[in-house]
């Protein structure tokens, strides 16, 4: 669970999106309105913050934020 | 806010094609704006370290040389990523390497073709899209890409050239579309007619029947392209982008 709180925080700041309303099924590009570049930007943050490396061509399969949790769980 | 280009002090700006010519005198003219200049050499190390000395006698308040042929696409993405893991990220490129394999159409080889695009166009795509992901750690980033006014115009023998310089215009038009969100500028710069040992090996015939075309009358010099080349980098002009600027002393109007 701590990993997903800390997810939720870091797109909540970037978003200016109130962490109460971001959830594990929150999707962000139907939900958050990003475009593919903000999501660039977003894995790029969480490349930062977990000190991990999120392949290109992963990218596309995180669509929530449950989505981004999970694949930091398993990369662990 | 009224123009000066004290924003170029310290700003770390990588120009490809830099040890003569036109991208010689834009490292010339950012070390005496003492800028951060970074360029890239492929192999003659003496003549790197001179270039280095050179450009930190100026005034530069750093020179970096990155080891890169521009048409290796891989050695220069990791020497890239080495350099910015050290320095940090580079805020300004000029694409400026450039070659020209002239012959009539008819005559052009592939490998011609080939060669001249990967220079001219393609490594400065290559280098400016994996330049991105740090550019969105920098601050003010600007890209100048060296096209021609043969881009514009169309020359005679210079079919390989003009597509390629061409091609860049593109690229710089697409590229500030889809970057002017996080604030990247991206312009094209084409010179005319500028005293180079490019223009020189040209037949001194074509040479003065150019010259009577130019409405200014001569050759311009690399220090005129270096001057609006400067100001597109800095924040002088962080209200353009998208735009394709000639240096030709009216050659093509």
């Amino acid at each position: 669970m701590e990993i997903q709180e800390k997810v939720i925080k870091i797109v909540s700041e970037a978003t200016k999106v109130d962490a109460s309303n971001i959830k594990a099924e929150t999707n962000f590009i139907d939900d958050l309105n990003l475009d593919s570049l903000d999501m660039v930007e977003m894995m790029m943050k969480m490349e930062e913050e977990f000190g991990v490396e999120i392949p290109e061509d992963k990218t596309e399969d995180l669509k929530t934020i449950n989505d981004v949790t999970n694949f930091l769980n398993t990369s662990n | 806010m009224l123009a000066n280009f004290s924003d170029l002090e310290n700003k770390s700006i990588l120009i490809t094609g830099a040890s003569r010519g036109i991208g010689k005198a834009i490292a010339e003219s950012l070390a005496k704006n003492k800028a951060h200049v970074i360029f890239n050499y492929r192999g003659d190390e003496a003549q790197a370290n001179e270039l280095k000395e050179h450009l930190q006698s100026l005034g530069a308040s750093k020179v970096s040389a990155i080891k890169f042929d521009v048409t290796d696409f891989d050695t220069m993405k990791t020497n890239i990523d080495a350099f910015v893991k050290e320095h940090g990220p580079i805020s300004g490129l000029v694409n400026n390497a450039g070659i020209s394999k002239d012959q009539l159409a008819m005559r052009v080889k592939p490998e011609d073709i080939q060669q001249t695009l990967d220079v001219n166009l393609k490594s400065a795509m290559v280098l400016t899209n994996h330049l991105c992901r740090q550019f969105l750690k920098a601050k003010g980033v600007s890209i100048v890409n060296m096209s021609s006014v043969v881009g514009l115009m169309g020359n005679t023998a210079q079919t390989n050239y003009a597509a390629s310089k061409a091609g860049l215009i593109g690229y710089t038009k697409s590229f500030a579309k889809e970057l002017s969100s996080r604030n990247f500028r991206c312009n094209a710069v084409c010179p005319g007619f500028i005293e180079t040992e490019m223009t020189k090996s040209l037949p001194e015939k074509a040479q003065e029947e150019y010259k009577k075309a130019i409405p200014l009358g001569n050759y311009g010099s690399t220090e005129d392209v270096a001057n609006l080349t400067k100001f597109l980098l800095s924040s002088a002009s962080s209200y353009i982008t998208g735009e394709v600027i000639k240096v030709d002393g009216g050659l093509y109007i």
